[in-house]
C-alpha cells in the first residue's frame, strides 16, 4: 500500500476544482491572446485587423479569470479576512515567500499575472473605446504602444502558463493518494489549461463574431495537437501512478474514462478531425466538450483523492 | 532546532496501552478541546474506538486494533496512543505557506492559531493524517506537545495522566535509551516483533514521537516509509516548465504556419 493512504485529506473541494478550472484558462487565454497580438506586432498591419477584437476578448476573459481565481480562493479559506497572511507575514509585516512552496509561489504568481492581465485588458479597453476619455490618458495610451504592449504580452504569458501549470504541481506536493503519486500531474493540468484556453477563445470567437477564420483555423489546429498531447500524457500519468491507479476502479474511474477521455478528448478530435476546415459552429460544438473534459479531469483528480483517507486503523477508500 | 532547551518528546510503547483514553481525555481537558459536533457524536459501531482519526479537535487517538481468527479463538488488541509525531524534518512546516507552523526550543513542532488562515496545505502534506480544521477556532490544529506546560517546566498532560506509562515524556536522548532496552528485554521475553518506529533517522529525520510496535507500521494505521512532500517539487517543476516551453514554441510555429500559408496564397493570386 502506498505510503500516501495514510494521510488525511485537506477537504480541497469545488472551489478549488472551480479556481483550478478558471485559473488555468486566464492564464492560457491571455497567452494565446498574446501569441495573436505579437505575430500581429510583426505582420503587415492589412494583415489581420479582424483579430484585434479577439485579442481582446482573451485579454478579458484572463482579467476576470484571475480575478475570480483570487475571489474564489480567498473564500476557501477557513479564514478568509487573513488571505494576506500567505503574502505578508503577520508577525513581523515582511513579505511571506517560500519558494519551495507552491502555494506560496503561486499567491505570488496569481498576484502578478492579474497585474499583467489588468494591464492588457485595460489597454484593449482603451482600444476599443476610444470615446471614455479616462481610458485615454497617457499612461494608458503608452500601454497600447507597441514596447510596453509586448512587455506585457510577454511577462503575462509566463506567468500564464505558470497559473496553469503549478496548480498540479502544487497538488503532487503533498502526501495526498494519487496526487503526490505521480509527477506528471503539472504536465497534465498545463496540457489541459492549454487546451481549455483555447476551446475558450474559439468560444469567444463564435460568440462575439470576432478573429479572422484563419485565426480560428489556428487556434483549432492548436487545439486539436494539443488535445492529442494532453490523451498522451494522461495515459503516461495513470501509468506512472502504479498500484494507486486502482482508486480508478471506481465510479471515478467511470466519470475519468466517458467523461474525460471520452467527450472531452476523443469526441473533440473526431469532430475536429471530421469538420476540418468546417464553420465557426463545428469549431464551438467542439470547444465546448474540451471545457466540459477540462473541469471533468479537474473534479475527478480532486474528488477521487479526498475520498480516501485514514479511519481508525485502516483506510477508507472510494 | 531553536536554540535553547533540549529535544522533547515522547516514546509510547504500545505494548503496556490498555485504551484507557486517559490520555485523549486529559489533552481534550487541557487544551479545551471542543466535542464531536457539539457532544452529539455518533458511535463507530464496529470498535470501541470512537474517536476514530486524529484532527483539529482530537490530539489524541488511542487506536484499538483487533487481531482475532475468523472463530475468534485465538486474536489479540494492539492498542496504541497516537499523536503527532513533531517530526524532525516536519512537512507540514515545510508547506506552510503564512509561516503559523514553528518549531519551538524544545524541537517540537506547534501551529500558531494567530496566524493560520485554514488553506489547509498541511494537511494533505502530513504523512501521518495529524492535523485537521478546529471548527472551533476555524483554524489548523494538532498536538502542541503541550508547548504552554512545558514553558513552565511541566510535563504534558496526556503522559501525565497514562496510568500505565504507555506515553512516556522526556529527553529524546533519555526515551531512546528507554526504548531501545524496552526491545530488548521484550526480545528475551520471546516477543520478537518488537521494534522501534521512528527513534532512527531513516525517515523524516527521525520522530520527535516515536513507538514501540510489535507488528507492521501499516497494522497500526502509520506509513512504512513517510516522505517529504517537497520529494516532488523538482521533478514536477521540470515536467511543467518543459510541458510550457513546448506548448509555447507550438503555438509560435502554428502562427508562422499560418503566416507562411497566406504568404503562398497571396504569391498564387499576384501570380
Amino acid at each position: 500500500m502506498s505510503d500516501t493512504f495514510f494521510t488525511a485529506s485537506p477537504h480541497w473541494t469545488w472551489y478549488i476544482i472551480l479556481y483550478f478550472f478558471i485559473g488555468g484558462i486566464a492564464g492560457t487565454a491571455f497567452l494565446l491572446s498574446s501569441l495573436l497580438h505579437l505575430s500581429n506586432l510583426t505582420a503587415r498591419p492589412s494583415d489581420h485587423p479582424t483579430d484585434r477584437p479577439l485579442i481582446h476578448l482573451g485579454y478579458y476573459a484572463a482579467f476576470i479569470g484571475v480575478a475570480f481565481s483570487g475571489f474564489v480562493l480567498t473564500i476557501d479559506l477557513e479564514r478568509p479576512l487573513r488571505f494576506w497572511h500567505m503574502l505578508i507575514q503577520n508577525h513581523t509585516g515582511v513579505p511571506m515567500f517560500k519558494p519551495w512552496v507552491p502555494m506560496s509561489v503561486g499567491v505570488w504568481g496569481v498576484l502578478l499575472f492579474g497585474l499583467f492581465a489588468f494591464l492588457a485588458a485595460l489597454a484593449s479597453l482603451s482600444e476599443e473605446r476610444p470615446s471614455w476619455r479616462q481610458l485615454q490618458s497617457a499612461p494608458i495610451r503608452f500601454l497600447r504602444h507597441r514596447g510596453p504592449s509586448a512587455v506585457i504580452a510577454v511577462l503575462g504569458s509566463i506567468f500564464g502558463l505558470f497559473l496553469a501549470g503549478y496548480t498540479g504541481v502544487l497538488l503532487a506536493v503533498t502526501n495526498r493518494p494519487v496526487w503526490a503519486d505521480s509527477s506528471l500531474l503539472g504536465l497534465l493540468f498545463l496540457v489541459s489549461a492549454v487546451s481549455t484556453g483555447a476551446a475558450t477563445m474559439i468560444l469567444l470567437a463564435a460568440w462575439r463574431r470576432a478573429g479572422h477564420p484563419a485565426s480560428i483555423r489556428w487556434l483549432s489546429w492548436f487545439d486539436h495537437r494539443v488535445l492529442l498531447l494532453e490523451l498522451l500524457v494522461l495515459l503516461i500519468f495513470l501509468v506512472s501512478l502504479g498500484s494507486v491507479a486502482r482508486v480508478f476502479l471506481s465510479w471515478w474511474g467511470v466519470l475519468l474514462l466517458v467523461g474525460v477521455v471520452g467527450v472531452g478528448i476523443v469526441a473533440p478530435l473526431v469532430l475536429q478531425r471530421t469538420h476540418r476546415a468546417g464553420s465557426l459552429r463545428h469549431h464551438a460544438r467542439a470547444a465546448m466538450l474540451v471545457l466540459l473534459g477540462g473541469f471533468l479531469l479537474r473534479v475527478v483528480v480532486l474528488l477521487s483523492s479526498n475520498q480516501i483517507q485514514v479511519l481508525g486503523s485502516g483506510v477508507v477508500g472510494p | 532546532m531553536a536554540s535553547g532547551a533540549e529535544p522533547m518528546g515522547f516514546y509510547t510503547d504500545t505494548t503496556v496501552c490498555i485504551g484507557c483514553k486517559a490520555c485523549e481525555v486529559a489533552c481534550k481537558e487541557w487544551n479545551q478541546l471542543p466535542a464531536t459536533e457539539g457532544g452529539a457524536h455518533e458511535m463507530s459501531g464496529d470498535s470501541y474506538d470512537n474517536t476514530r482519526r486524529l484532527d483539529g479537535i482530537h490530539w489524541r487517538h488511542v487506536k484499538f486494533i483487533e487481531q482475532f481468527s475468523e472463530d475468534r479463538s485465538d486474536g489479540r488488541w494492539l492498542m496504541m496512543s497516537d499523536v503527532c509525531k513533531h517530526c524532525v524534518n516536519a512537512p507540514c512546516l515545510e508547506v506552510c505557506p503564512t509561516g503559523a507552523i514553528i518549531r519551538t526550543e524544545f524541537d517540537t513542532v506547534v501551529i500558531q492559531s494567530d496566524t493560520c488562515n485554514g488553506c489547509r496545505a498541511c494537511i494533505g502534506a502530513c504523512p501521518f493524517g495529524v492535523i485537521g480544521i478546529n471548527d472551533v477556532s476555524n483554524v489548523a490544529q494538532k498536538c502542541t506537545l503541550c508547548y504552554d506546560r512545558l514553558q513552565a517546566g511541566m510535563e504534558p498532560a496526556c503522559s501525565q495522566a497514562c496510568p500505565t506509562d504507555s506515553i512516556r515524556f522526556g529527553p529524546i536522548r533519555e526515551l531512546k535509551q528507554m526504548a531501545e532496552a524496552r526491545v530488548t528485554q521484550l526480545h528475551q521475553l520471546g516477543e520478537k516483533r518488537a521494534h522501534l518506529y521512528g527513534a532512527d533517522e531513516k525517515f523524516l529525520g527521525g520522530l520527535n514521537s516515536f513507538y514501540l510496535l510489535v507488528d507492521q507500521p501499516e497494522v497500526y494505521g502509520l506509513p512504512r516509509s513517510p516522505k517529504m512532500p517537497t520529494r516532488n517539487l523538482i521533478p514536477s517543476s521540470l515536467w511543467s516548465t518543459a510541458g510550457a516551453a513546448l506548448l509555447a514554441l507550438l503555438g509560435m510555429v502554428g502562427l508562422r504556419k499560418r503566416r507562411m500559408d497566406e504568404r503562398a496564397a497571396e504569391a498564387d493570386t499576384d501570380v
